[in-house]
């Protein structure tokens, strides 16, 4: 876990502070030699109009008098403060300027090339995602898209993007994602966890259609908005509060995905869990199953026990890993979800960054460390 | 099979109000009168339908009335079955969802009067949960200091779902009320559907919210753990009613990990999660979310680290086991024995101490 409590860096010429921290990051991973899929990674904007170029002229005049309006209050920043800028890394600034993840070639000579990263997957937020005004929300997201190509994928091959949709609209979303379907800058589709409905609703079914016919897998971050509190007794108090929750709200998106038969009617479609643990996922199925021997009469459309869908049809990011404080614990949890089932994730540049030389303690195999750190990510999105 | 041992305490139990009708004796006249010519309808909550498989085992299902209305078969089907020396009471009746406090508060006082009268009075093995007017903390203390006379309460009833997170610092005059008296706060599975039953909005399906129920203790934890509210009560216990429990450890897990990381959030949270929940949460053993082998589930009870975690609960009548499967395969005799009856009575201190009988004021 990564937390400092210096303050913003000065600018890069006079920056010493950020300069050893970068020194002391590449000592602490450089004996890592093996290469690693990051599933995790979140590009920035360096300037607000940075998105300018790939939106109408009309978008730009509206943004400036009306911005966005989220499925929240406030007109900038979240609705919990973050515990640190941009819920991102102190030494994560670039030299040159901007918002932590905001330039490539920082990225790589911090995190692609000293952890020798051959695979990494944007996974961009604050994007067109939780908007109200949709057809807004759908300029913004292939904004985003075009952005990914030209700033990111098409300068560095191994970065791969992911296709933003606007999530609220599932006719615009599919419309979306079938333009770039065969693009190869782009490995899957990315939705948030919060929405409007849960995620299985009928709303968000486009979206699946087009992904499965694309070939691509649904990736769903955890985070968003769709004016829902994030508990299921109103709002609290506490970023912690958000933080813990976003594993809440995954699990029930997925009790939703797996209920609504969104598994029945997709047979090949592959999703990934991101940012939201893994370690609730033995529990969840369990629970669904004894559940569903009750109640299946409700649910005439699963032909299978819940457990099943989610053994065939979903992966996980791993960060932030689950961290008990025996490692045994930790094995045995993975082995009950497979360990052909998670993908290595650091959520660079934000705080809670995982180390890749550190996140999985020793007592793993070598078959099951290369299939959690770059094995499964390459045989699910296909990069040989 | 594990056998279960004489003498424990079932922790939760759930007998039915037959309708709205049966609280009219214990209403006074002018809610008498709100009742009958305002044609108000039975309260009978989404989260348990009557009709429900979840609601009642089939063979525990009366052929009429509610499941769960008869003493009678209430001790013929599990008092006497488990051989147990106590048994709780949580009226899951959905006074909970009513919106005016005034009349929330008339309906829990006839709620608790008739439970007194119609249940504690009738069998020496019962004990009541005092269910509380959530719409106004003012009322719930009031109602709390009202029942708390009667020793056979032991405990203080709220739902997992209701309109704020239960660590908010507005609740806590209710745990102030609870720590006074030596009761118990129990939380207990539900919904007044005041907010969405998931934190990502309406689902479909009465199986969706069932499973939900889980998802809404974790962040119920997270929000009594993190507000402070056993910073402020050292001593009060709660415990989770028909929570499950396998989701637990890596609940902890993740909670610990970001409460070091932004601890300076929460300052007054002065012990780990984990060190909170041994001393101040338990746990009701049904419903057991774990597959049947014993293996897996005895590799899940060490994985919560401690064998003082779970209460013995039947969830008479709701549909958690067969037969008297109520305690799960591969248990040693030990827990079994913490489990049924030393987990308990170190929770409830009002059943150490013994109940006279009383009538309520």
């Amino acid at each position: 876990m990564n937390i400092q409590f210096r303050d913003r860096p000065e600018p890069a010429s006079t920056d010493v502070a950020k300069t050893s921290d970068i020194k002391t990051s590449h000592i602490k991973t450089s004996h890592i030699k093996t290469a690693i899929a990051d599933c995790d990674i979140h590009p920035a904007r360096a300037t607000k109009t940075e998105l300018y170029p790939y939106l109408a002229k009309r978008w730009h005049e509206h943004l400036e008098t009306y911005d966005k309006r989220p499925y929240h209050g406030m007109m900038e920043g979240p609705p919990y403060p973050k515990a640190q800028p941009n819920a991102s890394r102190r030494d994560a600034y670039p030299p040159e300027g901007g918002p932590q993840g905001s330039s490539l070639s920082f990225m790589q000579q911090q995190h692609l090339d000293p952890n020798n990263v051959v695979l990494g997957v944007l996974n961009p937020l604050a994007t067109g995602q939780g908007i109200r005004n949709h057809d807004l929300a759908a300029a913004i997201c292939s904004a985003i898209n075009d952005w990914q190509i030209e700033k990111w994928t098409s300068k560095d091959k191994r970065l791969k993007g992911s296709i933003v949709v606007a999530n609220e609209d599932g006719a615009a979303a599919a419309a979306e994602i079938r333009t770039r379907a065969g693009d190869k800058n782009f490995v899957q589709v990315l939705l948030l966890s919060r929405n409007v409905e849960p995620l299985g609703q009928r709303r968000y079914w486009p979206i699946y259609e087009a992904a499965e016919e694309a070939g691509l897998p649904v990736g769903i971050h955890a985070f968003g908005f769709g004016g829902n509190p994030i508990t299921a007794s109103g709002w609290p108090s506490f970023y912690i509060e958000e933080m813990v929750g976003h594993a809440q709200c995954q699990q029930t998106v997925l009790a939703s995905l797996v209920l609504e038969g969104v598994f029945e009617r997709h047979p090949t479609l592959k999703m990934i869990m991101i940012e939201a643990g893994f370690g609730w996922a033995p529990s969840l199925s369990w629970r669904l199953d004894k559940t569903f021997k009750r109640l299946r009469s409700e649910v005439p459309h699963l032909k299978r026990p819940p457990s099943e869908y989610i053994r065939e049809h979903i992966w996980w990011t791993t960060q932030p890993m689950e961290d008990p404080e025996r490692r045994d614990h930790l094995f045995q949890l993975i082995d009950w979800i497979g360990w052909d089932r998670l993908l290595f994730a650091t959520d660079y540049p934000h705080w809670d960054y995982d180390d890749p030389s550190r996140v999985l303690p020793a007592g793993a195999s070598d078959a099951n460390r290369d299939a959690f750190y770059l094995g499964n990510a390459r045989k699910l999105y296909g990069i040989v | 099979m594990t056998s279960p041992i004489a003498g424990g305490v079932d922790c939760d139990l759930h007998p039915a109000v037959p309708h709205l009708t049966s609280l009219l004796p214990y209403l006074n006249d002018y809610w008498r009168d709100q009742v009958t010519t305002r044609g108000m309808t039975d309260l009978v909550s989404q989260s348990y339908p009557s009709n429900s498989p979840i609601t009642a085992r089939p063979d525990w299902r009366p052929s009429q009335g509610k499941p769960g209305s008869s003493l009678d078969d209430m001790s013929k089907q599990t008092l006497d079955v488990f051989k147990v020396s106590h048994g709780i009471c949580n009226p899951l009746y959905g006074v909970q969802m009513v919106f005016s406090e005034d009349m929330a508060d008339a309906f829990c006082r006839a709620l608790n009067d008739w439970l007194t009268k119609e249940w504690l009075d009738r069998d020496e093995r019962l004990r009541g949960s005092i269910v509380i007017p959530v719409q106004s903390v003012e009322k719930s203390v009031a109602e709390i200091e009202r029942c708390a006379q009667d020793r056979r309460f032991v405990q203080v009833l709220m739902l997992v779902m209701g309109d704020m997170p239960l660590g908010k610092r507005a609740y806590w005059p209710i745990y102030a009320a609870a720590e006074r008296h030596g009761l118990v706060v129990g939380i207990h599975a539900g919904s007044n559907y005041h907010n969405p039953p998931t934190s990502v909005g309406w689902g479909s399906y009465h199986i969706e919210d069932y499973v939900a129920q889980a998802q809404a203790f974790q962040t119920q934890l997270t929000s009594l753990i993190v507000e402070g509210v056993f910073a402020r009560h050292p001593h009060l216990k709660m415990v989770m009613l028909e929570s499950g429990f396998t989701w637990l450890p890596p609940f902890l897990w993740r909670l610990h990990k970001f409460w070091r990381g932004i601890r300076m959030e929460t300052p007054w949270v002065d012990r780990a999660p984990l060190e909170i929940v041994r001393s101040n949460i338990r746990f009701s053993l049904q419903p057991i979310d774990a597959p049947p082998d014993p293996a897996t589930l005895n590799r899940l009870f060490d994985h919560m680290q401690s064998d003082e975690l779970l209460l013995f609960s039947t969830d008479y009548p709701h549909w958690q086991f067969d037969g008297n499967e109520a305690l799960p395969e591969g248990l040693s005799s030990d827990l079994v024995r913490k489990i049924m009856i030393d987990n308990p009575l170190a929770t409830y201190g009002r059943l150490r101490h013994g109940a006279t009988k009383e009538t309520t004021p």
